[in-house]
């Protein structure tokens, strides 16, 4: 079955620095790190300590407020250091990787019904990858998902291409899309591109969206809202494609395999091109940059996390970005005309003129914080049925009810990247949307 | 050691000290900062809030450049006149001259150093107790308030309604992006309703006329307005309307010239061209209702709403500061409706109450300012209603949902 949804809403970034398709397997990393803070909301509850021999797949820790949510090591190796932070929280846990990945072996078991499937994902650290709807965060093994929605691919600037890191893991997602349809009394909604040829296509048993448009066509929640939006007390479950191979070689082979394919993008990176890696890997094992002052973000210059030049590719990344710093002054800068910049306004800046320009945008803020003053603007890269400047003042003002009222359960902190991007205020729209379901969570769960 | 670096050290010096918004302001002026994204997204676009600021008073600049000119013109035509002589105008013969540029100055760019100095001098202080950056907010205001008054307004009540205005009508309520009324038009206001013999009648709309009077020689200058509401001949072309050549606020006479800040406005997507449109729309419903009131015979010469009911309808956009107040008062985005939907109901209900205003009082017949001060408080409540629909089919879905 297969519905076609058009994206009319959005924006697409066009940015230099586009990946080449060719894959290439570097050195492996000597030390692999794992971030609690890459998973919102979870409490870490260490299981291991310094010193500790552990094999790829086995837990590292569990979410003390969710105990049978594990979270596995990635490659085997000793636990080499537990860097920890304000109120001893757990800031990342470095391990030092062998040269051969030991596995843990994977019991094989029937995956007939729903509650084997989940103990079987959550015991072997793949539930990580199940997240849910309402609050954006790892799904709540105990809730019903009305469906669960399969993001095909990704439309943010840069963005890797899940056709292309996927060619080789037909058998791998087939298999875990096989299982995760047992897990929902609804559908399992796949988007793809429209003009894609995926072999997603031939797939049984799922719905298949053929998307086009402007990015955030790729985001769940644009789908969601258009097909079958959620309502309060409705919880639906979300997947990301590649993260998809992990859970079906886990089926298949029995092994934790954390490997992905992700692209190394943006105008600061040397040579643009996709690597064969492990999650966690230190960056500096295979980024070589062009200038050293540049910002490298795991993830796409909207919603990815700043990494420092020793930093780690983060647990949900499929993309490392490099951009130039913007750390200096500009004369008059407000004033010129601009033409190296994008811009949705035409006041002294020329980017409607350029349609199909490449940017090599910095990461200057172009101008202060400001309260809101302009309005209308954000309707225009906003698909969702939503008002997103209201929405956002409700999150400021912490009014839960009208919060609420104005779908607070249908939208994730990703949602308002662009909008964040365009804001002429300088706001910081996804950390408001966040605090926003973290008081919801707290207040009504 | 360039300039750049020297002021990067000033403001290192600064950090954290209570004066450090008001360097900044000056400093940001001529750099813009060299602040980098935390979090959230690394790459922002072009335009902050000066940018979009310096393009509305880009777009207002024909309107003071005009202004000053006619200031001058005003002033000649009514001494010519009152000696008896007749002039047509001609504008390189004799409207762009140098004596009316110089006697316009002399009188209007005092006015707009009065509003800026007066109003930035109350944001600085404001931005340096509460201890965040000055807001670009009143960049425009600073500028609005010259083009919407009299020419021989007296600078210390200028003075005066800008502390005023900048006071209660934004700072009270939390400075720039949180006032509910639009500050110039608080500024007016307080004007009209403090000293409102400098605000209306035939003598403070030219230059020097208000010292002259009960001397021989005497000059006057009526707008259009007054001497319709006195049910008096109109003396003025619908071409010098038209063009501006013609006494009233300073920056307000030239529809061309607003015309073309508007077109500007709205294809720097700036302006909203759904208020100024709506605004437009109502003030002709209005007008042809009024119309048709005077075709049914309902109204007829004797009454004193004759005068400003019968004027064709269309010709209401080229009478007073209907156009003015849609294209640069109503479209203050703060102070408007922010929705949408909210923005056409908010742009027709202040053209159609303007002109109601407008007929309905002849005392004071410019009803724009009042009209959109009244839609400020009613914004809010548009957007409220036109929000509730969402919130309304988000609880109609819940409903409908299978048990």
């Amino acid at each position: 079955m297969s519905q076609d949804i058009v994206v009319k809403k959005g924006l697409d970034l066009q940015l230099v620095g586009n990946a080449s398709p060719e894959i290439y397997t570097p050195k492996s990393s000597d030390y692999i790190s794992i971030f609690p803070s890459d998973f919102h909301g979870v409490f870490p509850k260490l299981v291991v300590k310094e010193n500790d021999i552990v094999k790829a797949g086995e837990t590292l820790f569990f979410d003390k407020n969710s105990e049978k949510i594990k979270f596995v090591s990635p490659v085997s190796g000793i636990i080499h250091e537990i860097l920890r932070g304000d109120r001893r929280a757990v800031l990342e846990i470095k391990i030092k990787a062998d040269k051969e990945i030991s596995y843990k072996k994977i019991e094989k078991i029937n995956l007939v019904d729903s509650s084997n499937t989940i103990n079987f994902l959550l015991e072997n650290g793949l539930w990580t990858f199940v997240k849910q709807r309402p609050y954006d965060i790892i799904a709540d093994p105990n809730s019903i998902p009305k469906d669960i929605f399969i993001s095909g691919f990704d439309s943010s600037p840069l963005s890797a291409d899940y056709d292309f890191i996927t060619k080789d893991e037909k058998e791998n997602i087939k298999a875990a899309i096989k299982c995760l349809t047992q897990l929902t009394n609804g559908s399992v909604h796949i988007s793809i591109r429209k003009e894609s040829n995926s072999f997603l296509r031939e797939l049984k048993n799922v719905v298949i969206h053929n998307v086009s448009g402007p990015h955030p066509a790729g985001n769940l929640s644009t789908i969601i809202n258009k097909i079958s939006p959620i309502n309060k007390g409705d919880t639906v479950w979300t997947l990301n494609l590649p993260d998809l191979s992990i859970i079906g070689n886990a089926i298949l082979n029995g092994k934790f395999v954390a490997e992905r394919t992700i692209a190394l993008v943006g105008s600061s990176v040397l040579d643009p091109k996709y690597i064969k890696t492990i999650i966690g890997s230190d960056i500096s094992s295979f980024l070589k940059l062009k200038h050293d002052n540049s910002r490298i973000i795991s993830g796409n210059v909207l919603t990815g996390t700043k990494l420092d030049s020793k930093g780690n590719l983060r647990y949900y990344s499929n993309e490392i970005t490099a951009i130039p710093e913007g750390d200096d002054y500009d004369l008059f800068g407000w004033a010129k005309p601009i033409f190296n910049k994008f811009s949705l306004s035409r006041a002294l800046t020329f980017s409607w003129l350029f349609p199909d320009k490449k940017y090599d945008l910095n990461t200057n803020t172009n101008g202060e914080h400001r309260a809101f003053v302009v309005t209308g603007s954000f309707e225009e890269v906003f698909p969702l049925d939503i008002y997103p400047m209201q929405i956002l003042k409700a999150c400021m003002y912490e009014d839960l009810d009208e919060m609420e009222a104005l779908g607070m359960y249908e939208v994730s902190p990703d949602d308002f990247a662009l909008t964040e991007f365009i804001c002429v205020s300088k706001q910081p729209h996804q950390n408001i949307i966040r605090k926003g379901l973290d008081l919801m969570k707290k207040e009504i769960g | 050691m360039s300039i750049k670096s020297k002021l990067h050290e000033i403001k290192e010096s600064f950090r954290g000290k209570k004066m450090a918004p008001a360097f900044n302001a000056f400093h940001t002026f001529l750099f813009t900062p060299n602040d980098v994204t935390v979090s959230g997204t690394h790459v922002k676009v072009a335009d902050d809030l000066k940018r979009t600021m310096n393009t509305v008073i880009m777009s207002l600049v024909p309107c003071l450049i005009f202004g000053i000119f006619n200031a001058g013109y005003q002033h000649n035509i009514a001494i010519d006149a009152s000696n008896g002589i007749l002039t047509q105008v001609s504008l390189f013969g004799n409207f762009l001259t140098f004596d009316n540029l110089m006697i316009g100055s002399m009188k209007v760019l005092p006015l707009v150093i009065v509003s800026y100095g007066v109003g930035l001098i109350v944001e600085f202080i404001f931005a340096v107790i509460k201890g965040h950056e000055v807001e670009e907010g009143y960049l425009v205001t600073g500028m609005l308030v010259p083009l919407i008054v009299p020419v021989d307004l007296p600078l210390w009540m200028l003075a005066v309604s800008v502390v005023f205005g900048v006071v209660i009508g934004k700072e009270v309520f939390g400075g720039t992006g949180m006032n509910i009324l639009n500050p110039a038009l608080t500024i007016r206001a307080f004007l009209f309703f403090a000293y409102p013999t400098w605000m209306s009648g035939d003598k403070v709309w030219v230059y020097d006329a208000v010292n002259r009077s009960g001397t021989p020689e005497a000059i006057s200058g009526e707008t259009i307005l007054g001497s319709y509401a006195q049910n008096q001949e109109i003396v003025y072309s619908l071409s010098d309307m038209f063009f501006g050549f013609i006494p009233g606020s300073i920056g307000e006479t030239s529809k061309i010239l607003i015309i073309f800040g508007a077109l500007f406005l709205i294809f720097s997507k700036i302006g909203s061209w759904r208020i100024i449109l709506s605004t437009l729309l109502g003030a002709l419903f209005m007008g042809l209702i009024f119309n048709g009131v005077i075709e049914a015979g309902i109204i007829t010469e004797s009454s004193k709403f004759y005068g400003l009911m019968s004027v064709p309808y269309w010709e209401h956009l080229f009478i007073g500061s209907i156009l003015f107040g849609a294209v640069f008062m109503a479209t203050d985005p703060v102070t408007a409706a922010q929705t949408n939907k909210g923005k056409w109901i908010y742009g027709f209900l202040i053209g159609f109450i303007s002109i109601m205003i407008r007929v309905f009082n002849p005392a004071y017949p410019e009803g724009v300012f009042l009209a959109i001060l009244l839609m400020n408080v009613f914004a809010p409540t548009i957007d409220h209603f036109v929000v509730q629909s969402n919130v309304k089919m988000r609880l109609k879905r819940l409903k409908i949902k299978p048990a």
